[in-house]
C-alpha cells in the first residue's frame, strides 16, 4: 500500500518513539493522528516494576507497556494491518529494505541506538527496541526520520545493518514494518473509550507488580535501600533514568497521556476528559519532582534519604490510583 | 507542566540535540516544545556513564596487575556487563568468566575473539590489548 496523502514524507518530532512511528506512518498513509492519540489509544500508558529483568545490573522499570504493544494496538481502532518481516540474514535484511524503498514506500525498522551514528555519544546504549522510520536511500546513505530526533538524519548502510541486527534481549531480527491495508482512517469516540478503560484496568488491576501496585512495590524497594551503600544512589538514578531519558518526555509518558486526554474529550465529547487532562498533568509535575529530589541526592546536595523517596513514590501511587478511579467513572 | 517550565538549561549529554516534551501552553493546550534538557536528566545519564567509566578503570588496573584479560576492560568499555555480553555473544557467563582468565584468554582462537569484536564494533587486535 502506498501513500494515499499523495504528499512527500515529512519528519515529526515525537517524545517516545515507538509512538512517534506510529503516528508518522499512519499519516503518511492518510490517517492524520498525533503521537498522543497513538500512545492513548493503543492503551500504552502503564507502570511496571520487573526486579527479575535487569536492566545494567537494574530491575526493569517501566512507565509504558512493553515494546510493539503501540504499533499491535493500531490494528483495532484502524481496522488495519502492519506487515512486520525479519531475517535471519543481514544482507537479506538490507536487501528488503532496498526493494520496499524502491517500491516507494516509507518503512518501520527496530533498531539498538547503540550502532546508530547518529546518536549523541553519551546516549549510545545497547537497547535493542528503538524504533525509526527510513523513507528513502542515496548513495550508501539511508534516509531516516527518528522520531526522537528534532530533524531528519541519515545514516550509512553498514551502520543502519549493525543497529537493525543488534542481538541480545529483545534483538531485532531486522524488524520492517509497514501499513499493508487500512479499513478506518478516523479515530472513533468508542475506540478512544475503550483505550481508556484498557488503561484503567491495567493500571488499577491486581498484578502486584503492575500499574499502581506495582509503584508501591518500588517504593517498599526503595525504603529499604542502605544509605551507606554506594550504589544505591545508583538505584535511585536508574529509576530517575528510566523515567526521564529513556525515550519518556519526561515524567514516565504521564504529559502524553495528559495530550491524549485533551484529545480524547474532544473525540468522545465527554468534557470530564479535560479536566482530567489537567489532573493528569499534575501526576506527571510529581513524578518530576520525584525526579529532582532524587537527583539532588546524588548532585550531594540533600543527605540521602530512602525514607523519603519511598514517601514519594507511595505519594504519586495514590494520586494515579485516585486519577484512575475517576478516569474510570468519567469513561464509564 | 507549563511550556516555560520545559527544561532549557542544557545537558551536555544530548550533544546539542533537542527532545520533544509535552507542556501546557497559555490557552491550557498540551502542546510539543523541543527541550534542550536539564540538570535532573543529566545528573542521572552522568551517573550512569560514570558508573561504566568506574567498572572500566577498575577492570584496567587488574589487567596491568595480571588479574583480568583485556576482554573485561572492553566489555565496560563497550557499555556491556556480564549479563548483557552473554546475551549479544550466546556465551554462557561462566564461559565468558573463564575467558577473563588473563592465560586462558591469550590462547583463545581467532573464531571466539572475532566473536567478542563484532558485537564490541572493535578489531581482534585491539581487542587483544589495553588502548
Amino acid at each position: 500500500m502506498k501513500a494515499t496523502t499523495g504528499t512527500e514524507f515529512r519528519h515529526r518530532h515525537a517524545a517516545h518513539c515507538e509512538s512517534g512511528v506510529a503516528a508518522s506512518l499512519l499519516t503518511h498513509h492518510g490517517v492524520p493522528i498525533s503521537e498522543a492519540m497513538a500512545f492513548g489509544l493503543s492503551s500504552a500508558m502503564a507502570f511496571a516494576y520487573l526486579p527479575f529483568v535487569k536492566f545494567a545490573g537494574f530491575p526493569l522499570i517501566a512507565y509504558r507497556m512493553p515494546p510493539r504493544h503501540i504499533l499491535k494496538g493500531m490494528a483495532r481502532p484502524f481496522g488495519m494491518r502492519f506487515r512486520f518481516e525479519t531475517f535471519r540474514d543481514p544482507a537479506a535484511g538490507m536487501r528488503r529494505l532496498d526493494e520496499l524503498l524502491a517500491q516507494g514506500r516509507v518503512v518501520g525498522a527496530q533498531t539498538s541506538p547503540f550502532w546508530l551514528p547518529y546518536f549523541p555519544e553519551d546516549m549510545r546504549f545497547h537497547f535493542n527496541a528503538h524504533n525509526l522510520i527510513v523513507y528513502g536511500k542515496q548513495g550508501d546513505e539511508y534516509l531516516i526520520s527518528d522520531p526522537v530526533a528534532e530533524d531528519p538524519q541519515r545514516c550509512a548502510g553498514d551502520a543502519l545493518q549493525r543497529a537493525r541486527f543488534a542481538k541480545g534481549l529483545m534483538a531485532p531480527k531486522g524488524l520492517l514494518y509497514y501499513p499493508e491495508s487500512i479499513g478506518c482512517n478516523e479515530v472513533t469516540a468508542d475506540a478512544v473509550r475503550r483505550a481508556i478503560r484498557k488503561t484503567v484496568r491495567t493500571m488499577l488491576g491486581p498484578v502486584p507488580i503492575v500499574g499502581v501496585r506495582g509503584i508501591r512495590m518500588l517504593a517498599k524497594r526503595v525504603a529499604k535501600l542502605d544509605p551507606a551503600d554506594r550504589l544505591s544512589l545508583n538505584y535511585a538514578g536508574h529509576i530517575v533514568r528510566m523515567q526521564e531519558e529513556i525515550g519518556t518526555g519526561g515524567a514516565g509518558f504521564r504529559f502524553l497521556y495528559a495530550a491524549f486526554l485533551q484529545e480524547a474529550a474532544h473525540v468522545t465529547g465527554i468534557a470530564e476528559l479535560a479536566a482530567l487532562s489537567e489532573r493528569m498533568n499534575e501526576v506527571g509535575d510529581g513524578w518530576r519532582e520525584f525526579a529532582l529530589q532524587a537527583a539532588r541526592m546524588i548532585k550531594g546536595r540533600d543527605a540521602f534519604d530512602p525514607g523519603k523517596l519511598a514517601r514519594m513514590l507511595h505519594g504519586q501511587a495514590e494520586r494515579e490510583r485516585e486519577f484512575f478511579r475517576a478516569l474510570k467513572r468519567a469513561v464509564a | 507542566m507549563d511550556v516555560d517550565e520545559v527544561p532549557q538549561e542544557g545537558n551536555r549529554t544530548m550533544g546539542g540535540h533537542r527532545r520533544a516534551m509535552y507542556a501546557r501552553d497559555k490557552d491550557g493546550r498540551m502542546v510539543i516544545v523541543p527541550s534542550r534538557g536539564g540538570e535532573v536528566d543529566e545528573t542521572v545519564t552522568l551517573q550512569a556513564l560514570e558508573r561504566i567509566d568506574e567498572l572500566a578503570a577498575a577492570a584496567r588496573e587488574r589487567v596491568l596487575a595480571g588479574r583480568t584479560s583485556p576482554l573485561e576492560y572492553w566489555m565496560y568499555a563497550r557499555r556491556l556487563d556480564l549479563s548483557q555480553l552473554s546475551q549479544v555473544t550466546g556465551f554462557w557467563q561462566w564461559r565468558i568468566r573463564r575467558h577473563f582468565h588473563p592465560q586462558r584468554f591469550a590462547r583463545l582462537s581467532t573464531a571466539i575473539l572475532q566473536r567478542y569484536a563484532d558485537v564490541m564494533g572493535i578489531g581482534v587486535e585491539q581487542l587483544r590489548r589495553l588502548p
